[in-house]
């Protein structure tokens, strides 16, 4: 061993030092991320103001509760679409949440794992993407045409019943899904049988965020206007809604008014999404406390 | 490793038995050649290093790995005679007559009162419910600590009366046989101790199975003994049963050395 | 059977172990009510399909696959009919470019902030703030597009008063959102000990952000602006709203376009019975959204179940 082998080259000589320079670039890089996170919630806060700036004086003059639509803008008033969007909801509570928590059950407690299994679960995924028109053109074809009910009240319910069923699907799945196998395996050990597990059991373990999506998903039907507009809701209705009646809701409404001509509708229409937004806003907040309620229960 | 793991009828008749019993997770051949007698109105206990599948095998029993998607048994298990796996059984109805405790205490999130009076009315029970909770909590010897707050969660209660109260539950529902599958793993000494005087009264009107791990738990309560051990075919581990005799035979007298290595701890 | 309490194992007296025949009846009808549930999806497919394409089919026998491919007018309302779907492709895609202009860096930028800068605390706060974009009603949207984003606009450029940039431009706010979420969830999915390896490197948090954690979530990312187009491609209010109705071949965002989903609500929206060509125009234009939208969705699923192979 004559003399240690050479490594006194270290690689210093051959690489510039630029780790400053480097690190000034990235620390550039997290500020730019962090202005595109910004711009998003920006505009999310100037679009309410401006909504709240055109429409919240116009919000609490006399009538607009209370009064009908009406050709001058000082006039209208919300409550037909209020009305119509009530009945929406209690409709669309009705068919949408047994059908998509039953379907919820079945895929998770149910299902073989077989073909016809696989089927519906690649149904709901792509549905959850179909745009919402279509499901309007859906509800004219099939519930106004095909079951002559006609531009009615029934008819958008079923329609948005359909719209949202996915997405009702999807989170009661995910809820169930949270029902830890220790409480089925109590169940059945004691011999209940399948349902019995299911109905004592599982379903009300979920049930907070069952809920929870429901709320979630009833909210973006409130919210939904294309297929409304589609099956033929409209914006001037002066009688009170009936199921088998021509009807209004808040967005169609809203949607109304911002096709007016006169830019006085302009403050009715943003008077309009106030309340629009304030629905969802108790919705959303009703749905986000059950989940935080009852998620620290646990 | 050619044994017969029939017992003689003269330690009592059996109530579960075993024949050729082979259980597959998927292709996953798990527990293999099961032959073994459960004896009626006696305790018997699972042993051996963990992952030879005796809680596979306990699962077998009521028909509970029907729950997992792939689980298979192959061979026979019988229960007083007829074969559990057979067409026309019923596992829920199995499951009435082979109840379970399971390792961690999983009580229903419900009250205490409805946790033991749920098996019984799927059960069809149209007696006092009062009583029957109320009996089914005596003999689990917790009545004292929760007569008061009969409306409570189960879960508000320690690990330890969580566990007695499945075991309540599961006495309910009045089973002959009950499987315990390491009942008293999550559980203090006292508590521990508490359930093993449980399980020597109870054995006067029911069949017991317990799988533990542990040696002084094992020779305290048992009757009866199984060893179960992994065995390695083919690059395979899967579990077989090494040996299956009294208690005091097992720990005292064992024929296999790996027994004796596994009861006196000089192994895993 | 012979027991010291009689009275205490009463329920073990009735016992079979056989099957029941009422409780099985009763199971299976359960299960098959469930089923039923479950398959209201199918029919929801089928029924999309069925009704879209029976309408469409009829269209076509009044309209020829030349004029409705090869034509470049829209006009199917006019005297001077013409039935050239081009042009409501032209709208529809052109508001969804500048709207994927502004949501894919903004919905990338505010995924890498959330995923590689922020803390978890902060991230659980800033994230559903963000996802509220997606919350907002359409049609808010499109009124926000109309009053505030065109006059806003209109101070700096010569726009006509419906125009393909401000709707193209809210849209993209509104779809930061799909794009973000998504691309969030596969940028976390990224094990951390690709990062820590980089780190080990001497790179950057940058370097490590755009060259090993971006190419790593590359496929989620895809798919999540694929969906992001979709969401585009299907959005209804904003363009009727803010983007005007006149169908034209054009590339120029200051101009008025009519989209697909704003022809039909346009003409939903009037009374068009059952039979006139207005009515099936509505189910010709519906079916190639349909397509549209269906062949985008599929696209980004396979992309998404690619990235999930990668990792499980
Ligand atoms: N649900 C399951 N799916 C697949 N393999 C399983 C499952 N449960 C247990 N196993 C496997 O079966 C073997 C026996 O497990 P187990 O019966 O839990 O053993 P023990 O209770 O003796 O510790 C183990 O190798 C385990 O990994
Ligand atoms: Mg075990």
């Amino acid at each position: 061993m004559a003399s240690p082998p050479q490594i006194s080259s270290t690689p210093q000589s051959i690489f510039r030092p630029n780790a400053k320079h480097r690190e000034a670039i990235s620390k550039i890089f997290r500020i730019i991320c962090a202005i595109g996170l910004g711009i998003g919630l920006v505009v999310l806060g100037l679009l309410l103001v401006d909504v709240f700036q055109d429409g919240f004086a116009r919000l609490w003059q006399p009538g607009f509760f209370t009064g009908n639509a009406s050709r001058f803008a000082q006039k209208a008033g919300l409550r037909t679409a209020l009305l119509g969007s009530v009945w929406l909801l209690i409709l669309l509570l009705l068919i949408s949440v047994p059908i998509g928590v039953g379907a919820a059950v079945y895929l998770e407690e149910y299902a073989p794992k077989n073909r016809l299994s696989q089927f519906i679960e690649i149904n709901i995924a792509n549905l959850a993407g179909v745009p919402s028109i279509v499901y309007g053109l859906l509800g004219l074809g099939i519930f106004n045409e095909l079951f002559g009910l006609g531009p009615t009240l029934l008819s958008g319910a079923l329609t948005l019943s359909l719209l949202i069923l996915p997405l009702i699907i999807v989170a009661s799945r995910e809820a169930i899904r949270g029902v830890p196998q220790s409480m089925r395996e109590a169940s059945y050990g004691l011999g209940a049988t399948k349902w019995q597990t299911v109905s004592n059991h599982v379903l009300p373990y979920a049930i907070p965020g069952i809920v929870t999506g429901v709320i979630i998903s009833v909210s973006r039907a409130v919210g939904e206007t294309a297929p409304l507009i589609v099956v033929g809701a409209v914006g001037y209705l002066t009688s009170n809604p009936g199921l088998l009646r021509r009807f209004s809701a808040l967005p169609i409404q809203i949607f109304d008014w911002i096709s007016r001509p006169q830019a006085a509708f302009t403050n009715t229409a943003a008077a309009g999404i106030i309340v629009l937004l304030a629905l969802l806003f108790v919705m959303n907040g009703t749905a986000i406390y059950i989940r935080n309620r009852f998620s620290t229960f646990r | 490793m050619q044994l017969t793991h029939q017992t003689s009828t003269a330690q009592g008749t059996s109530i579960i038995s075993t024949q050729d019993v082979n259980i597959f997770y998927g292709s996953f051949l798990a527990v293999k050649q099961i032959n073994l007698d459960i004896l009626r109105n006696k305790i018997t206990a699972f042993i051996g290093p963990s992952g030879c599948g005796k809680s596979t095998l306990l699962r077998a029993f009521n028909r509970l790995n029907d729950l997992i998607v792939g689980a298979r048994v192959d061979g026979t298990i019988s229960y007083k005679g007829r074969n559990l796996y057979a067409p026309e059984i019923d596992p829920v109805e199995v499951r009435r007559q082979i109840g379970m405790v399971f390792q961690r205490p999983n009580p229903f999130p419900k009250s205490i009162y409805e946790n033991i009076a749920f098996g019984a009315r799927i059960n069809g029970y149209r007696g006092d419910m009062d009583e029957l909770v109320e009996r089914s909590l005596r003999q689990a010897a917790i009545w004292d600590e929760v007569k008061d707050k009969l409306k409570q969660s189960g879960l508000s209660l320690s690990g330890g009366q969580q566990q007695r109260l499945c075991i309540a539950r599961a006495m309910a529902v009045q089973p002959e046989v009950i499987l315990m599958d390491e009942p008293a793993s999550a559980l203090d000494p006292i508590s521990t101790l508490r359930i093993e005087d449980l399980m020597q009264e109870l054995k006067e009107q029911y069949t017991i199975i317990i799988v533990t791990h542990n040696m002084q738990q094992a020779s305290r309560v048992a009757d009866m003994t199984a060893f179960f051990n992994v065995e390695l075919t083919d690059g395979k581990r899967s579990g077989c049963l090494v040996e299956y005799d009294k208690t005091e035979q097992i720990f005292q007298n064992p024929q296999q050395q790996s027994t004796q290595e596994y009861v006196t701890g000089r192994f895993g | 059977m012979e027991t010291p309490n009689p009275v205490s194992l009463s329920i073990r007296r009735e016992r079979t172990l056989e099957k029941s025949v009422t409780r099985g009846i009763k199971e299976k009808i359960i299960a098959l009510v469930l089923l039923g549930c479950a398959l209201v999806s199918v029919l929801t497919t089928l029924g999309i399909i069925l009704t879209l394409f029976e309408v469409t089919v009829e269209f076509f026998q009044e309209v020829s696959f030349a004029q409705f491919f090869l034509d470049t007018r829209w006009t199917p309302l006019f005297a001077d009919q013409h039935f050239g779907i081009w042009p409501l492709i032209n709208g529809t895609l052109l508001i969804s470019a500048i709207a994927m202009l502004v949501a894919v860096p903004l919905g990338l930028a505010a995924a890498a902030y959330l995923s590689e800068y922020a803390s978890h605390r902060l991230a659980s706060t800033l994230r559903p703030a963000l996802e509220l974009l997606a919350g907002v009603p359409t049609v808010v949207y499109g009124y926000f597009a109309l009053t505030y984003v065109t006059p806003l606009l209109r101070n700096f450029i010569p726009l006509d008063v419906f125009n393909a940039l401000s709707s193209g431009l809210v849209m993209g706010i509104m779809i930061i959102p799909t794009v973000g979420s998504i691309s969030l969830d596969s940028l976390r999915a990224v094990p951390s000990s690709l990062r820590e390896a980089a780190y080990g490197l001497g790179a950057t948090k940058m370097e490590v952000t755009t060259q090993v954690v971006f190419p790593a979530a590359l496929s989620g990312i895809a798919a999540s602006i694929i969906l992001g187009i979709s969401r585009a491609v299907g959005e209804t209010m904003i363009v009727v709203i803010a983007a005007g109705q006149q169908p034209r071949l054009t590339l120029n965002p200051a101009e008025q376009v009519a989209a697909m989903t704003a022809y039909i609500a346009q003409v939903a929206a009037g009374d068009t019975p059952r039979g006139t060509i207005g009515y099936k125009t509505l189910f010709a234009v519906g079916s190639t959204l349909f397509l549209i939208t269906l062949l985008l969705n599929i696209i980004s699923y396979l992309i998404a179940q690619r990235f999930r192979e990668v990792y499980d």
